[in-house]
């Protein structure tokens, strides 16, 4: 079941389309990774969930329902660009936050001292923004984002001027927000990071969708059935047309395709043939997908 | 609503909670209370700083002897003759000639070894006329004690007829020092809390804390909620304002005026009878105050509401205060105008052709019909001017409304007009 659902979506600037017949599904309680390059139309079309733009064309769904402003409170979004207001005390700006998300005042402040404490803020709350770290800065960030406890969570670079360190707590903080059922849209034009912590993803190229699915599909998918192996002994005939063939400290380091077999008949093959060191089928980045798919796209 | 209530708490409190509108709201009617001190202290200390002054009065022709009446400040005393005195015993001497006649007046000389002032000069002219008069009319037989009988004083009193035919005082100058103050009041708040305003959209949008608020909330409620509560800022100010300077100027009077001894209260008592403040406050009182509060507090606050949204839509379409130039001016051209404009429509014809458009006309009016007000405009053109404005509000914040919703999201180049009326119409 997706919690979010999106159709052929639509978008034009004056001069520019930022979408063009957009559309997929965000399944419940995952994280979703919506990926492509600057300019893409990823924040286009995260304005356009978050409702403060609305599509030229196209339709949105939640839970089932047609995309509205009560919706508004079950989302929680912490876009690219952000600031505080520099001269609120940190206690008074996330309560300001909290009820312009619908929180009570005094469920905001249980929730405001629970997350305070959670990241050892709680001595900072009467202070003003200006005054604390950015990594404090960032943290107060973060706890204005999830106060709410939103079903969808839309991280739009979340990591991007995080340190290490922050951004680490911040990763652990949404895999557990995923245990716990929230759903977590990931918009980055950095797809090493994509790999480790989404479940699925989008990429977007020139407003249009190029491909979607699970990680898992798409890089099987991906597969192009080359292998790479270092032995010892002479090289297969069947190993035609290597692609690349290297020797070192008499070992031969040999990288090929083979389209018809797969992993366990061509180590059955090679065990006969060789002395196997090591043998691995080279599954590509999603860096690389994307790179290929890309290229494609502009040859269609 | 209840959004717009939450983002106007927070601009209400965030901004009188800053030390400098404490400082302002403190220190401004310090400042008018400084300034009502140092007039009334120059009033009295010109009646009570002159000394009376001895002048040394030679008759030669022998009319005047013993007969003049001392004027103010001036005490006469006779001398047969001049004779040598050190200025602070006599200031001048009057010499008047031998053959000096009351039928034919000859030249008469005061001199003095101090510079001798117009007015003691016209003082001590009169004094000699009043007497001399006074000898002429007893000469054709009129006895002293039906003379001391004429004494007169003439007092004036202006009645306005108003439109039912009944009567009521008016002054010129408290019509014409009302508007002017109507007029300055209006002006400076629209200025002052619109660029407020205009500033705080601004830094929100520079500050990047937009996008995270539009995800919560409309544009429009955000931008209403920054007017709504940058004009409660003004009114609270304007309240303590108003409060504290009545408090201070009678402070001020009372301790100058009532805790002088003698002589000096009674002679501040005559400067303000003197000034006509009696007849002036009998003049406020004459008008409808009530009438005229109720009229201020609307175009004070729609005057504010037409332009802050102006103010925010420029806010909203700019990245850098440096930029605001260009759509500043359009915006701030009328209220200029109006304010400039103000002056001479009240010194020439308040209920004149050009008056009547101008505070009928949205951008001018709140500024022209407070001026106006005290004059008694048509009651028709009170009630269009009120209507017009309030429609102009509806349909201007609509427009800026939908200019600040695309702006405050945009950064980069500094929008041109037409881009600018494109944003109005999109989707």
């Amino acid at each position: 079941m997706s919690l979010l659902e999106i159709k052929e979506v639509s978008k034009i600037y004056t001069n520019h389309k930022a979408l063009d017949h957009v559309s997929l599904k965000v399944p419940k309680g995952s994280i979703y990774g919506l990926l492509g390059p600057n300019g893409a139309g990823k924040t286009s079309l995260i304005r356009i969930i978050n409702q403060i733009t609305a599509p030229d064309t196209g339709s949105l769904y939640f839970n089932g329902e047609a995309l509205s402003e009560k919706h508004i409170y079950k989302i929680g979004y912490l876009p690219e660009e952000r600031g505080l207001y520099k001269k609120q005390p940190v206690w008074d700006q996330i309560l300001y936050f909290a009820q312009l998300k619908g929180l009570s005042i005094s469920e905001a402040k249980q929730k405001t001292l629970y997350w305070l404490k959670k990241f050892d803020i709680l001595s900072w709350k009467q202070k003003k923004v200006e005054e604390l770290s950015k990594g404090m800065q960032q943290k107060i960030q973060f706890i204005i984002t999830v106060l709410h406890e939103p079903e969808l969570l839309i991280l739009d670079e979340p990591f991007s001027g995080f340190d290490p360190l922050n951004a680490d707590l911040i990763k652990e903080e949404i895999k557990g927000m995923r245990a716990r059922g929230t759903t977590i849209l990931y918009s980055t034009h950095r797809m090493e990071s994509v790999e480790e912590i989404c479940d699925y993803i989008c990429l977007i190229n020139k407003s249009k969708k190029i491909l979607d699915g699970s990680v898992k599909e798409i890089k099987t998918a991906g597969k192009q059935h080359h292998f790479e192996l270092v032995f010892e002994g002479r090289l297969p005939e069947w190993i035609s047309e290597p692609e690349s063939l290297s020797e070192e400290e008499g070992k031969t380091k040999v990288v090929f395709k083979a389209e018809n077999m797969d992993r366990s008949e061509i180590i059955k093959k090679l065990a006969n043939e060789v002395n196997i060191w090591s043998f691995r089928e080279l599954i590509p980045s999603i860096h690389q997908i994307f790179i290929e798919k890309v290229k494609e796209a502009q040859h269609a | 609503m209840h959004k717009i209530w939450l983002i106007t708490k927070r601009e209400f409190l965030s901004r009188v909670k800053k030390k400098s509108f404490i400082v302002m709201t403190l220190l401004g009617p310090i400042l008018i209370g400084l300034f009502y001190a140092i007039i009334i202290g120059l009033a009295i200390n010109q009646k009570t700083g002159e000394k009376v002054k001895k002048i040394a009065v030679v008759d030669k022709s022998g009319l005047f002897n013993g007969k003049l009446n001392n004027p103010s400040k001036v005490e006469y005393e006779f001398y047969l003759e001049e004779a040598s005195k050190s200025p602070d015993e006599i200031f001048a001497w009057l010499i008047i000639p031998e053959d000096f006649t009351l039928d034919n007046p000859k030249q008469i000389v005061f001199k003095s070894t101090e510079s001798i002032t117009l007015d003691l000069q016209g003082r001590v002219a009169n004094s000699i006329e009043a007497s001399g008069k006074n000898m002429l009319l007893m000469q054709k037989g009129i006895r002293q004690s039906f003379l001391d009988s004429l004494s007169m004083k003439v007092n004036i009193k202006t009645l306005e007829i108003d439109a039912s035919g009944a009567l009521k005082s008016s002054r010129a100058e408290v019509n014409f020092g009302l508007g002017v103050i109507f007029a300055f009041i209006i002006y400076f708040f629209i200025f002052l809390y619109g660029v407020q305003v205009m500033r705080g959209v601004m830094e929100e949008k520079t500050n990047r804390i937009v996008e995270i608020i539009v995800s919560s909330v409309k544009p429009f409620q955000l931008m209403m909620g920054k007017i709504l509560g940058i004009a409660m800022v003004g009114l609270t100010q304007f309240l303590i304002w108003v409060v504290f300077t009545i408090g201070i100027t009678s402070i001020v009077s009372v301790f100058m005026v009532g805790g002088s001894t003698g002589e000096l209260q009674e002679i501040a008592n005559q400067s303000q009878q003197n000034a006509g403040v009696s007849p002036i406050m009998e003049a406020i009182l004459s008008l409808n105050l009530g009438f005229y509060l109720v009229i201020f507090v609307f175009y004070f606050l729609f005057g504010y509401l037409l332009y802050s949204s102006m103010f925010a839509a420029i806010g909203s379409a700019v990245d850098s205060e440096s930029d605001t130039q260009q759509f500043m001016l359009p915006v701030t051209i009328p209220l200029i105008l109006s304010f400039a404009t103000s002056f001479s429509i009240l010194g020439s014809d308040p209920n004149g052709g050009l008056a009547s458009f101008m505070s009928i006309f949205p951008l001018t009016s709140p500024i022209i019909m407070m001026v106006r007000l005290p004059f008694n405009p048509p009651v028709w053109e009170l009630i269009a001017s009120m209507v017009v404005l309030i429609a102009t509000f509806l349909v201007f914040t609509w427009l800026a409304g939908r200019i600040y919703r695309v702006g405050i999201l945009m950064t980069g180049k500094k929008p041109t007009y037409r881009e600018l009326f494109k944003w109005m119409l999109m989707k």
